[in-house]
Order: structure tokens, then C-alpha cells, then sequence
């Protein structure tokens, strides 16, 4: 019986060595090839008007470095997406928040949060959207979407994040 | 006379029909420097209060060990332990064998007593007794509801630390702080208050809306914070005693950061407009509204000096968060913090005694906070406190002991600590749930 379930063990070990090593084989193939061509996209994705579509395909998360409230390429290449599509979509507003990771005190973590939803919504205004379809507010380091204390998980919480309504 | 009286006692204050038993001596012999660097807790024996039923037994009891644990946790007193006490105090007038006392190592010594009054009230009498001269160093008598025995513990507690340090007590008081719940991606915070010691611990807000920063008034039974109610983040107003709540005005963005001015009648605070925070003051009563800074720099955390001359505040005007120090128009604004290890610093708050500015520092060199004061002109910068996340110092009212909240990494527990201004004697008060943002009271009135 001890016998038995020891096997048993030893079977689960080596599946679990073969699961993980699985995927680096894969990668490794991914790799080499060049993409193939893309498909034309086929209309059973979300509907272009939907804050699905919003969230997912325009993006509505921009990330900034610590203690800064500038906008990157990257940054600033998404809101030009979100700018089109607000202008696609006049009925759409948007409300900006400004978040911040762990590292700061509170208090200056609310004004530094205004200040990145502010940003993002001039940058908004900038690219031709009316200013009172946009609304901001900080939230400080007070919602956070990840919390490990380590680089990786402050720079996701170090954001801009547009929400459509 | 009657009315005002009830009045009071409704508002939970205690009657203090205080009676000098018999006048302290002009000297105290027994004295504790609490200036130094550590001190030597002081062996005071504090006997159980004596009644003559079980429920004045039972209070007396609880008296003496409110007492203790006061005395206890402040660091500079060691209550002997009553089981080794050589004579039975029966009453307030049985006279002290000292020799027995010092026996005991015992430097000072309390008797008490519990009764019960004509009018149904209860009288908690005390003398404080200095065990090698045998004199009399303090004796009072305190009428009140039986509901109140622990206030007038405190406020024992206090004039006995007071008779032997020369410095004022900080037990008779009430902390407002934020109880936190829920995951870290989502927490629920709550306005809750406590005694300093953790006792009556109750929440003045339901978790619906979510609540920052709290802070007492130095005069009234009032707070202000910043509460996200209907998802607009300002400045309000909570009245303890009512639990009427009130905005600080309508402001076009967001309001945060608030401090009562030192006569209570005003608050500093920040307001944000296009993504820049500035420093404003109101006067509660014309609700006047000044603006003392004016500049693209995040300008925020104000507290006034204790005469309201000044105010020092959070800026990172030069580069990074820094601490200056302006005057109470705003002018003349001196940058005061100038630490290593890259440095930022934050929360400055200035010291009821007016000698030092508590601060919260973050190191990015080692990436490490830290509670630490200065002297209003940035010099004598000493650190008290460390650790992953310290933050948030708030003062005892005698301007001798800390409080802050830490935090660990990973969304770790969120919990209330307090320090002396030596760095010696760090505690933990126990809450509830999570606790940060804790907020001192005056000496209650």
C-alpha cells in the first residue's frame, strides 16, 4: 500500500517536471519562426462601441515611472487610441484615475495621483477631446491592482486608469 | 448649576469636585528626569482602591489596574506586583507603614478609594505618597457617574506621571484612526475611536464610503479627514459627540490633508486644481478661504507651530518631497530637510511643544521608512522609528511619545504603534482589525 502510493507519487513528480518543462520547448520553437500572417478580424469580438472593446482593445491603462507623471511613447501612442475612439463615440465620457505604488506616504501619494490622471487627461484634451467629457480623481496608493512589494507589481500600480462610461 | 452639571455629565465629562485631601508639599523628593536619554522605570506600588461593597471592590480593582497599565506602558514606571504587599490599605486614612513600602523597593506609593455618594455618584479619592520621606506629594477626589471610573483612572494616572515628571500626562485621551479590512486590492476603511489605551473602542463610519487621514481638534469634540463620499474625494467635517457630518466647502477638485489650526477654528489643508495641489487655510467660522502657496510643485501635509505663527508643510518644489517651513500668510517659505540616501520626506508635524516637526522619511538608497523629528530649523534630525512602511507620526498632547502605523511588505498587516521621543519603549496598541492613520487627542476637557 506504502509502496503504492509512493509510485503514485513519483508518477505525479515527473508529470509535474514534464508540465513545466513543457512550455519553455514551446517558446523556444515560437521563437524562431516569423509570426504568420494575421487573419482579417472576424466580427465576434466585442463590439466596437462597448467599454469591452474599450478595455481590451483600445487599452485603458497607461503606466508611469516612479515618482513621475510624464507620458512614455508607449503612454502616450494608447491615449491617442482612446482619443480616436472618444471622438468615434461622442456619447462616451471617461473619468481618469491616478494611481500610485506603496512607496510614498499617503498624502503626497494623492496629489501625485492627480497629478497622472491629470495628465492623462490633458494629454486627452490635447488631441482634441472636450474637456467635459473627461473626469479625474486620485485614488493615492489606496487601490492598488497587485500587491507584491517588488518592482514588477509597483509598476502596474504606478497608472492611469480611464474608465468609460 | 444642577443643569450645567447634567449637561456635562451626558457629554461623559467627568464632575471633577476636586478636593486637595491635603496640600502637596512644596518639594517633590521623588522625581524622574524624563528629559534623558532611558530612564529607569520607577517602583510605584498601587494597592487595589478599597470600597465597602463587591461592585466598589470590583471598581476598585479595575481603578488600580488602569492605573498601572498607564503607568506601565509610558515606559518610566515599574507597578510592583500586589501580591507581594505587606500591608493592607483598608481605607484612605489608614496611615502607611512606609517601612513596610520600602521593604518592597517601592519609590512611591498610591492609595485610593471608592464610594458611593449621597446622590448616587461615585467619589474616587487618591493620595500620593513618597515612600522615603513619607510626605504627601498629590491627593485629589474625583465625583462622577460610575460609568466614568475609567476616565478618572486616566485622569489619576495622569497626575501622578504629572507630580513625578513635571511634565503634563497623556493618559485621559482619545485616538481617531482609520480601521482597515478586506483585500488590499479593495480595502474597506472605517473612522473608529478609541482611549489611548484601546478601551471603548467604537467605529463612527460604516466602510460605505472610503476615509483617510483623520485628525482631532485641539479645542472641541471634532475631527477632520478626507473621505471619498460619493467617489469625490474632500475635506469634511465629523462631529463626535452629534455625529453630524459636514463638507469643508465646494471646491472644483480635490481636497485633502487637513490639520485644525491651533485654536481650532480654522483648518489647513490641500486643494488640487488641474493636477496641481496648493495649500489653503479656512476660517470655520467666516469659512474665509486663504491661499498660502502658489506653485506647480505638489504642496501639501500642513501643520501649524503650536502659537500659530508658522506652518510647516510637504513640497517637492526642489526636485523631490522635502520639508519646509513657511510663515502662517505664506510667506517666506525655507526648505528645512536635508537628509542622505536620497531622501524624501513627508507628513511633517509639528510638536505640541513647539521644539521639534515629526516627519516620515523614505530612503530610496536602502528602501526603508522612517519616523524621525528635527528642530524647526532642520537641525538635530534623529530617527525613532524604521521598517518597511512607518508613517504618519502623531503626537501625544505632552509632546513626549509618538504614535504611527507600519506596515509590512506584500499587503501585510496595518498596525498602530507608539514611541517615545528617546526612541526607547516602542509599543503596540492593539486594535480590532488593521489600524493606520492614527490621530491623538488633546487632554480631553
Amino acid at each position: 500500500m506504502k509502496l503504492r502510493f509512493l509510485s503514485l507519487v513519483a508518477a505525479a513528480i515527473l508529470l509535474a517536471a514534464c508540465t513545466t518543462k513543457k512550455p519553455e520547448t514551446v517558446a523556444a520553437v515560437a521563437a524562431a519562426p516569423p509570426p504568420p500572417p494575421v487573419a482579417a478580424p472576424k466580427p465576434t469580438g466585442p463590439a466596437p462601441d462597448s467599454l469591452e472593446y474599450f478595455n481590451t482593445v483600445v487599452g485603458n491603462l497607461v503606466n508611469f515611472a516612479y515618482d513621475k507623471y510624464d507620458l512614455d511613447a508607449a503612454a502616450q501612442s494608447k491615449l491617442k487610441g482612446q482619443a480616436a475612439w472618444l471622438k468615434q463615440y461622442p456619447a462616451r465620457t471617461l473619468t481618469v484615475e491616478g494611481h500610485c505604488d506603496e512607496r510614498g506616504t499617503r498624502e503626497y501619494n494623492l496629489g501625485l495621483g492627480d497629478r497622472r490622471a491629470n495628465a492623462v487627461r490633458q494629454f486627452l484634451v490635447a488631441e482634441g477631446v472636450a474637456a467635459n467629457r473627461l473626469k479625474t480623481i486620485s485614488y493615492g496608493k489606496e487601490r492598488p491592482t497587485c500587491v507584491t512589494s517588488d518592482e514588477t507589481c509597483w509598476a502596474k500600480n504606478r497608472r492611469g486608469a480611464s474608465t468609460a462610461q | 448649576m444642577l443643569k450645567a452639571l447634567t449637561k456635562m455629565l451626558r457629554a461623559g465629562a467627568v464632575a471633577v469636585l476636586a478636593i486637595i485631601l491635603t496640600a502637596p508639599s512644596s518639594y517633590a523628593q521623588v522625581r524622574l528626569d524624563i528629559t534623558r536619554g532611558r530612564v529607569e522605570p520607577m517602583p510605584i506600588a498601587i494597592p487595589v482602591f478599597p470600597g465597602n461593597s463587591d461592585e466598589l471592590m470590583q471598581m476598585g480593582k479595575d481603578v488600580a489596574e488602569v492605573i498601572a497599565k498607564d503607568l506601565e506602558r509610558s515606559g518610566l514606571f515599574r507597578p510592583l506586583d500586589q501580591k507581594a504587599f505587606l500591608q493592607e490599605l483598608t481605607s484612605l486614612d489608614v496611615q502607611p507603614r512606609f517601612a513596610d513600602w520600602r521593604t518592597l523597593a517601592a519609590q512611591a506609593l498610591v492609595q485610593g478609594s471608592v464610594d458611593i455618594q449621597a446622590n448616587g455618584q461615585i467619589r474616587i479619592a487618591f493620595r500620593l505618597w513618597d515612600v522615603f520621606s513619607g510626605q504627601q506629594m498629590e491627593g485629589k477626589g474625583f465625583g462622577t457617574d460610575a460609568a466614568n471610573w475609567r476616565r478618572v483612572a486616566h485622569m489619576v494616572a495622569d497626575l501622578i506621571y504629572s507630580t513625578i515628571t513635571g511634565e503634563s500626562g497623556y493618559f485621559d485621551t482619545r485616538v481617531v484612526y482609520i480601521a482597515e479590512s478586506g483585500p488590499a486590492i479593495n480595502r474597506v476603511k472605517r473612522l473608529a475611536i478609541m482611549d489611548q489605551d484601546g478601551a471603548n473602542h467604537r467605529y463612527l463610519t460604516d466602510g460605505s464610503a472610503l476615509v483617510l487621514t483623520p485628525r482631532f481638534s485641539p479645542t472641541g469634540p471634532e475631527i477632520t479627514y478626507l473621505s471619498y463620499f460619493r467617489n469625490i474625494p474632500r475635506v469634511y467635517m465629523f462631529n463626535i459627540d452629534t455625529g453630524r457630518q459636514e463638507v469643508l466647502g465646494d471646491f472644483p477638485g480635490m481636497t485633502y490633508a487637513p490639520r485644525f489650526s491651533p485654536d481650532g477654528n480654522g483648518v489647513a489643508f490641500s486643494a488640487a486644481l488641474n493636477g496641481n495641489s496648493d495649500i489653503y487655510t479656512m476660517d470655520l467660522r467666516t469659512r474665509r478661504m486663504v491661499r498660502l502657496t502658489d506653485n506647480p510643485a505638489i504642496d501639501t501635509s500642513p501643520s501649524f507651530s503650536p502659537n500659530g505663527d508658522q506652518l510647516t508643510f510637504a513640497s517637492d518644489r526642489g526636485g523631490t518631497q522635502q520639508i519646509y517651513v513657511m510663515n502662517a500668510d505664506g510667506t517666506n517659505p525655507q526648505r528645512i530637510s536635508f537628509g542622505t540616501g536620497k531622501s524624501r520626506y513627508a507628513t511633517p508635524v509639528w510638536s505640541p511643544r513647539g521644539d521639534l516637526i515629526a516627519v516620515t522619511r523614505y530612503a530610496s538608497s536602502d528602501g526603508n521608512f522612517y519616523i524621525g523629528v528635527m528642530k524647526p530649523d532642520g537641525s538635530g534630525e534623529r530617527t525613532l522609528a524604521q521598517g518597511f512602511l512607518v508613517e504618519a507620526p502623531t503626537w501625544s498632547p505632552n509632546g513626549r511619545v509618538l504614535m504611527y502605523f507600519a506596515q509590512g511588505p506584500n499587503g501585510g498587516r496595518t498596525r498602530l504603534f507608539s514611541i517615545d521621543l528617546t526612541g526607547y519603549n516602542q509599543r503596540e496598541i492593539i486594535t480590532p482589525q488593521d489600524a493606520s492613520d492614527p490621530a491623538w487627542s488633546p487632554l480631553l476637557p
